[in-house]
């Protein structure tokens, strides 16, 4: 029978070595331009290890910007970033990911043509060790280091519940099945941090508590490492054992969830306010008059 | 899905899978490039009718079918490239003309001109080699741009090379004047020569039916190897989501490298034999310029009639795109207004009928004919139920 194996057997690269002190991450004064707007404008925030760290902020505020910072696809005018000690600043996106940071975009970013299966093995592909002209023949390594990446993605697909779409092109599938299978190309990676953009957007309640549950479980059997941004406050505060909240690529506030959550800084601008015209309680009030 | 490669079960028995062919034990028949039986009853039946054909067939047929296998081998490396790592290539004809004056140079035998005259089994290998070193270097230059514009670029290859097959008289002939193609002679059997092949007496056609039969199988197998392999869906990563790809792990600049020179090796060694498909000569006029870019389009057209990023399709395409003269030829003279007295000559016909298919298949089955089986075999599969 199908021998199923705990997550942290099939992912043994995900663990930290115990030796390392210090954060995970550590990003230091990061400034992003594009032409006269900044982007990303002096954040600095440090991620330790097996912590679940979430990024907040309104749209437009370069939440999205810091991850494109940190996985290589932007490349930052000013600041530090060091992970694992490692300076990342300079490394191309797929050395970034062979030092182990995983990635699950904001919009699904799944090889469509593909089938679930080949979405993983994808995931894999930078511990799947045969070189080209191994693959032209297909026997012995090649083979072998096939079929033990398939058994891994094997656990991750067991792990995530989409064993009946294991061979649907990933473009066929629906919405909430898709984001499950980008988290399971980012678990396949074997990761040491994973980053996960806005992992319930879109998503109704049922499907929310899934992907809560999925990330929580990963958490507790991997020990894994994350940054969130997401939207959904009440999974935020909830799942976060920080939170930085940003606007207009400026950090706001940067605490646990209850500090966050009464910061002023962030109820402004969230909410907004006023310093000429009626509070929002005056304009209420106001509105209730003339009816 | 249960038994592993660590743990391996033992094969469940006959008597369990009666009835269940497609129940797989363990992944690596699930990963089997012919993974059900359907495929291979089929697949050996194909190569069993391909094996005894050319000795019912008459010359011309075999030589198209000889033009088919050539063709698709051609088909083949464009369709890694462009189907399977979506990198358009307008350039192939300029791979395929490289592949045929490189055969040429290593193992011609015609005093007028440069030529090695070295064996097969070295001028065929080179032929490929030299292709994929030049798409190997070229493609650092192709992979910084995508789409139209990439498109372009490789026009632009296929112009400055077929300048230089035209202007290189000592090794070409020159435009229009052509030389003698490398013979095929492989390992002293002289295959543009009737003889004995493994004990049976044959014409110099069938010989070479067989020779690029086999040259075809090799390819197609190792095409298909190479897609099924993490090279090949780190190609389809690319084609899909660059930046995605990328974030995974798949260095972007090197794949398409990679991609170039494999699809130049094919394009090589398609043109190495494609004098077996023109009586033994060959004329640079072919792969330059205008003749040239409809070589290219031609290979383009096999790869989107045939079914974009995948091999059978590939195979497909060549035969649909070398066969429709053909047909047309044949059934020119039933339709009215076709022929030498009305609107439209029948050579004219040809290019219509080229044109409409690409457009048709473009819109209505952008999966090609393969897209087309698998909608048959969907069919039958549920059969007689709807889905």
């Amino acid at each position: 029978m199908a021998m199923i194996r705990p997550l942290s057997e099939a992912l043994t690269g995900t663990t930290i070595d115990a030796e390392r002190s210090g954060p995970v991450l550590e990003v230091n004064n990061l400034e992003l331009r594009f032409g006269g707007t900044r982007a990303v404008d002096g954040v600095s925030f440090e991620v330790e290890r097996s912590e679940l760290f979430a990024i907040i902020g309104p749209n437009g505020a370069g939440k999205t910007s810091i991850f494109n910072c940190l996985s290589g696809v932007y490349r930052p005018q000013r600041g530090t970033l060091h992970f694992l000690g490692t300076d990342l600043l300079g490394l191309r996106p797929d050395d970034i990911a062979g030092r182990g940071i995983a990635r699950m975009f904001q919009n699904i970013e799944l090889f469509d043509n593909l089938t679930v299966l080949d979405n993983l093995m994808l995931g894999r592909h930078l511990h799947i060790d045969y070189g080209t002209y191994a693959a032209l023949l297909y026997r012995g390594r090649a083979k072998r280091e096939e079929l033990a990446n398939r058994r891994i993605v094997e656990d991750i697909i067991d792990f995530l519940e989409i064993e009946a779409f294991r061979k649907f092109p990933v473009g066929m599938l629906p919405y909430g099945v898709k984001k499950r299978v980008e988290l399971g190309r980012a678990m396949a990676m074997e990761p040491k941090l994973m980053l996960l953009d806005e992992p319930v957007a879109g998503m109704n309640v049922e499907e929310t508590e899934d992907m809560a549950r999925f990330i929580l479980d990963i958490r507790a059997e991997l020990d894994m490492t994350m940054i969130m941004v997401e939207h959904d406050m009440g999974l935020v505060m909830d799942l976060a054992d920080r939170i930085l909240a940003v606007d207009f690529g400026r950090p706001l506030a940067l605490g646990t969830p209850r500090e966050v959550q009464s910061d002023p800084a962030v109820i402004k601008a969230y909410l907004g306010e006023s310093d000429e015209g009626p509070t929002l309680e005056e304009a209420a009030a106001e509105a209730g008059r003339d009816t | 899905m249960s038994a592993t490669a660590t743990e391996p079960n033992p094969k469940v028995s006959a008597k369990l899978r009666r009835g269940r062919p497609e129940l797989y034990t363990d992944y690596a028949a699930d990963m089997a490039m012919l993974n059900t039986p359907g495929k291979r009853l089929w697949t050996g039946l194909l190569i069993l009718g391909l094996l005894i054909a050319p000795f019912y067939l008459d010359r011309s047929w075999t030589s198209l079918f000889i033009t088919v296998f050539v063709f698709a081998i051609g088909a083949i490396g464009l369709n890694l490239v462009s189907g399977y790592a979506g990198q358009v290539s307008l350039g192939h004809a300029f791979f395929i003309g490289l592949g045929a004056f490189t055969g040429t140079y290593f193992g011609g035998t015609d005093p007028n001109f440069l030529g090695l005259g070295l064996d097969m089994a070295i001028w065929l290998p080179m032929a490929g080699i030299i292709p994929a070193i030049v798409g190997w270097a070229v493609a650092p230059l192709a992979s910084r741009v995508r789409g139209l514009y990439l498109a372009i670029v490789t026009l632009g290859l296929l112009f400055v090379g077929g300048h230089f097959f035209n202007e290189f008289r000592s090794l070409t002939g020159g435009p229009n004047l052509g030389r003698t193609a490398a013979p095929p002679v492989l390992f002293g059997v002289d295959f543009s020569a009737a003889g004995p092949l493994l004990g049976i007496e044959m014409t110099a056609r069938q010989r070479t039916y067989f020779l690029t039969l086999v040259l075809l199988i090799v390819a197609a197998v190792i095409a298909r190897n190479l897609t099924r392999s993490k090279v090949g869906r780190a190609f389809a990563a690319v084609r899909d989501r660059d930046i995605a790809a990328e974030v995974m792990g798949v260095p972007l600049a090197r794949t398409k490298q990679t991609a170039f020179a494999i699809s130049s090796f094919y394009a090589g060694i398609c043109g190495g034999l494609i004098s077996l498909t023109s009586g033994g000569r060959l004329d640079p006029i072919n792969f330059a310029g205008a003749e040239g870019l409809f070589l290219s389009v031609t290979f383009l057209a096999m790869v989107l009639i045939g079914g974009p990023a995948t091999i059978s399709g590939s195979l497909m395409g060549a035969v649909f795109v070398v066969f429709l003269p053909r047909f047309v030829e044949a059934f020119a003279h039933y339709v009215p207004l076709i022929g030498a007295t009305g609107l439209v000559t029948v050579p004219q016909l040809e290019n219509i009928l080229f044109g409409v298919f690409i457009v048709a298949f473009l819109i209505l089955e952008p999966r090609g004919l393969f897209g087309l089986w698998l909608r048959v075999r969907n069919y039958w599969k549920a059969y007689p139920f709807s889905y």
